[in-house]
């Protein structure tokens, strides 16, 4: 447990996004470690063109510069093949290489499901600890940018639930560039889900290299009438609402996983000793999903200290809405949010 | 003269309606009508009705994330098709599909696809409908170059080949991939790639209507006598961004302009049948006019319609939490 997360960045610290982050993370990584390549479409610009080879740097900018920076050996432009590109990454993590492989939104996972769930997730446990898979998933995630049912998936139960994965989601800019130097430093095969509408979100960033380990959570506020949990971003939202509650008097602790694979459920099981109380914010449908198994754990192993049914709030289970008054009313909102809050504060 | 005057205007107006609809989508996402991503057909209109010119509401065509051009081409009521994009109620999807993944079953448009290379598998499964339940029909996927990296594309092709199935392979390359060039990311040919299946396949000027309706009839022919699939790649332009709003830096100096210039399928088309004597500037120009008010009448629809219902969220999937 650790109180590292949004406040963490000191004020004296630049402030940056977590596009910045991220794409600061990637160069310091790169620089430090010769190993370390990236491959996506048009990861390193695009190519074959008659203009700019510089005109992407990833759709949404996370690489841009690498390219130029590192060569193209390194920052490899690849053809829109996600099997071939997920596959590549994890053949050569298995054999010298830390490959930072970019699928630019989560969905096309279906595309390459078997090289990540059959292959990349299984060798070590698969060939008795005799292959290491040291390769970072990166992708776009989740709803809010009109981008309609295959382009807005928040994926990470899926992923969470399969051994040999580990499955990280920043919330904040700060979080996104430790964890993502973890990440690529990792061992094994990291899914790194980044959410569209916190790409441009900011914080107080150090300059310096940092990681921020896996399976820790960070508390975003704390207080002892209520535990909030929530994930990517789902956090900046439940930080507004215990924020308004707080100025009522009721104060909820705020808990990021920010890894859901591996998950600190000693860091909710402990919040919710004392408050008694669990509210869950997920942005991913909520039949089998991470959601649904943080309840599950804190019934098993706190169920003496609840004082009210447990509540999430989540997608409901339907593909994601195109029509923006559908999809506004998909995403878990600030008043779903507080409604819950305010649900199991009332219970008895 | 070698085509009927029916066809002549048939497959203008078709064209000059994809043309105008395009440019009218880019103008009200500007204006902030048009909600998520938006990719347009402009500038490879040729294709999409050169190829649709050929096919009854029974036949069926998959489309990609390009899909307007194919969607009224194929005969899908624009207004609908407008209501759609704009996410209202009433659309082709109810509003809940978007651009991105219009469809009408009814007019045998099976949807545009947001997955690059999801097409031609379920197309494969279209033919396999009618071949097994002997309709004489045909199913047409349209894939672009990048579109041609795919696995799922290769896959496809082998299963059409392996099967015999009534699949036309529309490959429309525009020698773009977003900001990725078909020099740079397709290793060997598109069309070499379709015969290593043993699956014929013709090169076609795709700006040039003529030649591709010419190569369609040839394909379709094929493909509806029962002699299995074909496939045909059409060299085309794309118009304009990959996406609306796209600052394109990808594009070399003067080449948008250029391309505008001297390959614009609507122009080669009207210097064609004019010079022919087969129609005339002012027939052409009536056919122009008649498609912009059409547009105009279904964007004032798309403006003044409703969201749609709240309880939309939750239907049309068979369980609900
Ligand atoms: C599986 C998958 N990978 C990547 C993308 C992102 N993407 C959308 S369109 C596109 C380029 C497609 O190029 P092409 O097939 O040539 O079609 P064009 O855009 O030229 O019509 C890419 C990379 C996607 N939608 N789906
Ligand atoms: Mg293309």
């Amino acid at each position: 447990m650790s109180n590292a997360g949004i406040s963490a960045g000191n004020q004296n610290h630049p402030i940056k996004t977590v596009r910045e982050a991220i794409n600061e993370a990637l160069h310091q990584e790169m620089e430090r470690d010769p190993t370390v390549i990236i491959l996506g479409e048009e990861v390193a610009g695009g190519a074959g063109c008659k203009g700019s080879d510089e005109a992407y740097g990833g759709v949404f900018g996370l690489t841009k510069g690498l390219g130029p920076r590192f060569g193209r050996g390194r920052v490899i432009d690849t053809p829109i093949t996600e099997s071939a590109i997920i596959g590549a990454a994890a053949g050569a993590a298995n054999t010298g290489l830390r490959p930072v492989a970019e699928l630019m939104f989560v969905d096309f996972i279906g595309v390459c499901f078997d090289q990540i769930f059959n292959q990349a997730a299984k060798f070590r446990y698969m060939f008795g600890g005799k292959a290491t898979t040291p390769m970072v998933i990166r992708a776009t995630a989740g709803a809010g940018l009109r981008a309609a049912a295959q382009h807005s998936s928040m994926l990470h139960p899926v992923l969470t639930h399969m051994p040999g994965l580990k499955v990280v989601m920043p919330s904040n800019a700060y979080d996104a560039k430790g964890l993502m130097i973890q990440a690529i430093r990792d061992n094994d095969p990291v899914c790194f889900l980044e959410h569209k509408l916190l790409y441009e979100t900011s914080c107080p960033v150090p300059d310096e290299i940092y990681t921020i380990p896996f399976g820790e959570a960070a508390f975003c506020r704390e207080g002892s009438d209520c535990t909030i949990v929530a994930m990517g971003a789902m956090v900046p939202r439940a930080i507004l609402v215990a924020d308004k509650l707080a100025a009522e008097g009721i104060h909820c602790d705020v808990i990021d996983p920010r890894t859901t694979s591996p998950l600190d459920s000693e860091a909710i099981l402990e919040s919710v000793e004392v408050s008694g109380r669990l509210v869950v914010v997920d942005e991913a449908n909520p039949r089998c999903s991470v959601a649904a198994d943080i309840s599950s754990i804190v019934a098993e192993h706190a169920f003496s200290a609840l004082r009210a049914p447990i509540k999430c709030v989540t997608a409901p289970h339907t593909p994601v809405p195109f029509a923006p008054n559908l999809e506004d009313a998909y995403m878990p909102s600030e008043a779903r949010i507080e409604q819950a809050v305010r649900d199991v504060l009332g219970a008895r | 003269m070698k085509y009927s005057k029916q066809l002549l205007v048939e497959a203008y107006k078709t064209m000059t309606t994809i043309r105008q609809f395009e440019e009218r989508m880019i103008k009200e996402f500007m204006a902030g009508n048009i909600p998520g991503f938006v990719h347009t057909y402009d500038g490879q209109e040729a294709v999409g009705v050169g190829v649709c010119m050929h096919l009854s509401d029974e036949d069926i065509i998959g489309s990609t994330h390009r899909g307007h051009g194919h969607c009224i081409a194929k005969g899908c009521d624009i207004e609908l098709m407008i209501l759609e994009i704009m996410g209202k109620s009433g659309g082709l999807c109810k509003g809940k599909g978007g651009s991105m993944h219009i469809a009408d079953m009814d007019k045998g448009m099976l949807g545009a696809n947001a997955i690059v290379g999801g097409g031609p598998p379920l197309v494969n499964g279209a033919a396999l409908s009618m071949k097994t339940l002997g309709k004489p029909d045909v199913a047409v996927s349209f894939s672009g170059d990048g579109s041609s990296n795919q696995g799922t594309v290769m896959e496809a092709l082998n299963l059409a080949g392996v099967l015999d199935l009534p699949h036309f392979f529309v490959f429309e390359n525009n020698h773009l991939a977003e900001g990725t060039g078909d020099e740079y990311a397709v290793s060997g040919g598109i069309a070499e790639r379709v015969r290593a299946f043993d699956i014929p396949c013709d090169k076609v000027d795709g700006t040039d209507f003529f030649a591709v309706y010419e190569a369609s009839k040839k394909a379709i022919k094929h493909c509806r006598s029962g002699k299995g699939p074909y496939g045909i790649e059409a060299d085309v332009i794309r118009y304009d961004g990959h996406f609306i709003g796209d600052p394109q830096a990808y594009r070399g100096e003067g080449e948008l302009e250029y391309l505008r210039e001297h390959k614009d399928c609507l122009k080669i088309f009207r210097a064609r049948v004019t010079s022919e004597g087969w129609m005339s500037d002012t027939e052409l120009d009536e056919l122009d006019q008649h498609a912009a008010d059409a547009i105009e009448k279904g964007v004032q629809r798309g403006l003044a319609a409703p969201q749609p219902s709240a309880d939309e969220l939750y239907s049309d999937v068979y369980s609900s939490y």
